[in-house]
């Protein structure tokens, strides 16, 4: 008898969550948000349904500030893999002229990603929707259910939450309400590498270090992806050797310093290093309690 | 802070071979714990601490944590380990843990998820969910205070769940000057208790989590204990994959075909191993065939085992869906629609004998009753104790009785075919966590008499439809008035018909039962299997109930045969019945003399759909009983 290995119990775990929103919600959808976890996500939901297709859509909120190399990955992954692919972005966000430079990090973020992902899930009327979340990320998420109830307003109330038991999923809801599926929600960081890296799933070029421009900003490396980043007096763009731990608006995600250039260099770089993973990210340095807040608004 | 050699072993490690590094990561083995214990008693301390000394906490974190821990923390100018992983902005500020929180963190031998479970009375219901999925607990005991009440009820949910393995970490011993003493009676106190529960190791260490005292390394400050550090404990632990050599069973999941060549069954084997060309019969339809393929993404394999989520094709076309368990044939598990189970009540509302409800099992979702409550445990005393319904927090043995036969084991032998949550059909709330004990024979050896003078024979003779007209009202609504003038008129036409009356059923059939919730469930479960048998006998039964809830109106209904239940609304307005008030009551329970009053201490639930709706405020007895007449004509009184 073979033991399994933490990673094929995780593996195994993760299908068995995806399997059974494919079998009891109506309307299910796995939200893509290009990084890696999502990238996770999707090999397992593949492996899930093997040799059928993925028997639900896969949605990516675009807030129009992505890194251009997601938006190419996006494409091609989803063309290769013959993925029913939705895109969504908040129209009115975008007629309002709405942008981190402009509106601020709080305020861009909650128009084009947290209320373009409620529209996203109004218009088409999903009852459930996979997120690549994982408890490891940060303090209120390690309380949340694998199975998350959210109202008819997408709300998440952290005090009435379904206790959750073994391996048996309460995903019974009202019309209007929704469920927040989260099958990643027991991996960590190194978990994710270890399996990108064994399973060979391809991940996008950025989190790779290359020589890109980058200007230092608030003590953050901020990459100039575009020419819609106004510099400001004393600034110019510098080529430098750097990579991303996580992806998400270009100008909201802090690049570092790196040499890493191949997946073992960039497991063997997180290993080493001592810095958590969402530091690089504006919006959770707001307040103590910022994430949470968000979660209970209707974000990821 | 100071490298440990070990720390910088595995920088090495790493810089010089992270391929080698990977591989052995790879291998490492795997350990679900739980903690649970009192509030105060160092919970959150003891994971902070271990998150701390396993170095997991980033240079980002611990800025935060030393400028929380200035800020809201306990410990004066020290590191307060506790707001690590006090995630909840609410329980910050309240200073104790309300919900389960998952951790993670890895040593060089076994990687861990921690389930940090709240020991705060009313959160029960965390624990068990934390409980549900560990392979050990870590119970936590505060030296200066010994053993609890909530240690009891702790320990004997940890059994209740199934966790063979117990660590008892007995905390804060520098509080009582690290004395063994103190250490020997905590441990001979929890050894005599723990009698009584199926614990397969026991372990006992002293610790301060604070202070870091026998932690990750031996306490100087202890050198009477010879036993291994809490970390070395969990390292070792040995957990017997005992799932992989009992008898196969797959759950089916989710079918799986994607065009008309594949026909696949996916599900996550509970116990277990499979190898193609295996026989396999598939229950409850006791069909059988072979296992032709496992079919994965990464290719065929020969075998799969537990815990493994897999899809498999069969040689023969058999019909089978979600909910069927794919089974090996020489031990095969128990069908029943009767059980024994013990559940732990999570629910706001109590649990109510013969109120509806769903339970859902691994793979499959039935609608269902707890026929009764056999008793309920005392988790400080873990006696037996009588009751009719279960609370909040509450843990009984309850018979169930379900629609339809479930595939099971019990939970003792295997945990995953023998467990399941109840949701009450209305919030959709999971309100118990339930644990089969066994099947209850009746199941298989009560049959249904048949007869040959069957129901359509009967009311064909008496030239009518059998059916229930229900109804449903307050008190003084006119149900009895109508419902009486509806048999006159029924009588006339020459019907059979029978009429249940609330207050007359009461003297007799029902006289046991009081005006608690459970009771009027009760009630309303025992007028509707009479009017089962009455309709059996092709009769029209009327019946006059303010049978207030709704779960038990439509329990009556789902009693029946689709078109033999009317339910018919009296809807008359609380003050109009005030007023009319013929026997008195409202007076009284205005003056408080009754309690659980209709209307007034007790929910009215109005019915949403009835099937006749009567403004009885706006017409007479009289023209309420014509219009119910008018209405079931056709259908039901033509022969």
């Amino acid at each position: 008898m073979t033991r399994l290995t933490h990673l094929q119990r995780l593996e195994a775990e993760s299908i068995h969550i995806i399997r059974e929103v494919a079998a009891t919600c109506d309307n299910p959808v796995m939200l893509y948000s290009i990084g890696k976890d999502s990238s996770v996500m999707m090999h397992l939901a593949m492996k899930a349904f093997y040799p059928s297709k993925l028997p639900f859509p896969i949605l990516h909120v675009d807030t129009t500030w992505k890194f251009r190399e997601m938006i190419e990955f996006r494409e091609q992954f989803a063309a290769e893999h013959g993925l029913d692919l939705i895109v969504h972005i908040n129209k009115q966000g975008v007629d309002m002229g709405m942008g981190p430079f402009s509106h601020g990090s709080s305020v861009h973020t909650d128009v084009m990603k947290t209320q373009g992902l409620k529209q996203a899930l109004d218009k088409y009327g999903f009852d459930a929707a996979f997120g690549g979340a994982r408890r490891d990320e940060e303090k209120s998420r390690a309380k949340e259910r694998i199975f998350s109830f959210r109202s008819a307003q997408h709300r998440w109330d952290p005090k009435s939450q379904r206790p959750e038991l073994w391996n048996i999923y309460n995903n019974r809801i009202q019309k209007g309400e929704s469920m927040r599926v989260f099958p990643l929600s027991n991996w960590t960081e190194l978990d994710i590498w270890q399996y990108i890296y064994q399973e060979n799933i391809p991940i996008v070029p950025l989190y790779l270090a290359k020589e890109r421009p980058v200007v230092e900003r608030d003590g953050m490396l901020v990459m100039v992806d575009d020419d819609r980043m106004p510099l400001l007096p004393g600034e110019e763009p510098e080529m430098k050797m750097v990579r991303f731990r996580t992806l998400g608006c270009y100008p909201l995600t802090g690049a570092i310093s790196s040499t890493a250039t191949t997946l073992t260099e960039i497991i063997q770089e997180m290993l080493l290093t001592k810095t958590s993973e969402r530091q690089g990210r504006a919006i959770d340095k707001d307040s103590n309690a910022s994430m949470e807040q968000k979660k209970q608004e209707g974000y990821f | 802070m100071t490298k440990t050699t070990y720390e910088v072993q595995q920088s090495d490690f790493i810089t010089n071979d992270i391929a080698g590094y990977l591989k052995e990561q790879e291998q490492k083995s795997f350990l679900r714990f739980i903690t649970c214990g009192s509030v105060d008693d160092g919970k959150s301390t003891l994971i902070g601490r271990l998150l701390y000394d396993s170095k997991l906490i980033f240079e980002d974190q611990m800025a935060s944590l030393e400028s929380d821990s200035r800020k809201v923390g306990t410990q004066g100018d020290d590191i307060d380990f506790a707001l690590l992983v006090d995630g909840l902005a609410a329980e910050r500020e309240q200073g104790i843990t309300i919900d389960v929180a998952y951790r993670f963190f890895a040593t060089d031998k076994r990687k861990f998820i921690v389930a940090d479970t709240p020991g705060h009375e009313q959160y029960t219901r965390n624990m068990a969910t934390g409980a549900s999925s560990a392979d050990v607990a870590v119970i936590l005991i505060d030296a200066r205070k010994g053993i609890l009440t909530q240690t009891r009820r702790h320990s004997f949910i940890v059994n209740l769940l199934g966790i063979r393995h117990v660590v008892v970490a007995v905390n804060k011993m520098d509080l009582v000057v690290y004395s063994e003493e103190v250490f020997s009676k905590i441990e001979a106190d929890y050894r005599e208790f723990a009698e009584n529960l199926d614990f397969s190791t026991l372990t006992f260490v002293p610790m301060s989590a604070l202070k870091g005292d026998n932690i990750m390394t031996s306490s100087d400050d202890m050198n009477w204990y010879d036993g291994p550090a809490f970390m070395s404990v969990l390292e070792d632990i040995d957990i017997l994959n005992k799932k992989a050599e009992i008898p196969f069973r797959m759950p089916v999941q989710w079918v799986n075909r994607p065009n008309s060549d594949f026909r696949g069954f996916s599900g996550t084997i509970a116990s277990g191993t499979v190898k193609a060309g295996d026989n396999i019969i598939v229950l409850p339809s006791a069909k059988t065939s072979r296992v032709k393929a496992i079919v994965t993404y990464d290719g065929e394999r020969d075998h799969a085992s537990a815990d493994q989520a897999v899809t498999l094709t069969l040689e023969d076309e058999i019909d089978i869906s979600r909910g069927d368990v794919i089974t090996e044939i020489s031990q095969r598990p128990e069908t029943t629609d009767q059980f024994q189970a013990h559940v732990i009540w999570m629910g706001e509302q109590p649990m109510l004998p013969g109120r509806p409800y769903l339970i859902k099992t691994t793979n499959k979702t039935i609608a269902g009753e707890i026929s009764a409550l056999k008793h309920k445990v005392n988790v400080n005393s873990l006696e037996h104790e009588a009751g009719k319904i279960l609370e909040l927090n509450e843990v009984g043995a309850c018979n169930f009785s379900l629609d339809e036969p479930i595939v099971f084991e019990t939970y003792r032998d295997n945990p995953a075919m023998g467990a399941f949550i109840v949701i009450d059909k209305i919030s959709n709330a999971t309100v118990a966590a339930g644990m089969i004990d066994f099947g209850l024979r009746r199941a298989t050896n009560v049959h249904w008499q048949t007869v040959d003078v069957n129901k359509d024979a009967r009311a064909q003779q008496k030239r009518q439809k059998p059916v229930v007209l229900w109804f449903t009202g307050l008190s003084a609504s006119g149900k009895s008035t109508i419902a009486n003038l509806v048999e006159k008129k029924l009588h006339a036409l020459g019907k059979h018909t029978y009429l249940l009356d609330g207050d007359n059923v009461r003297h007799g059939l029902n006289r046991d039962l009081g005006f608690v919730d459970a009771d009027r469930v009760e009630n309303i479960r025992r007028v509707g299997e009479v009017s089962r048998l009455m309709v059996d006998a092709g009769l029209i039964v009327l019946t006059a109930f303010i049978s207030p809830f709704r779960a038990e109106r439509r329990m009556v209904r789902d009693m029946m045969e689709t078109h033999e239940f009317i339910e018919i609304f009296v809807d008359t307005p609380l003050e109009v019945c005030a007023q009319r008030d013929p026997k008195g009551l409202y007076k009284k329970a205005k003056n408080g003399e009754i309690k659980n009053f209709t209307g007034f201490d007790s929910p009215y639930e109005r019915p949403e759909r009835a099937d006749i709706h009567l403004s009885a405020g706006k017409m007479t007895a009289e023209e309420a009983a014509t219009e119910v007449i008018t209405k079931i004509e056709a259908k039901y009184l033509s022969s």
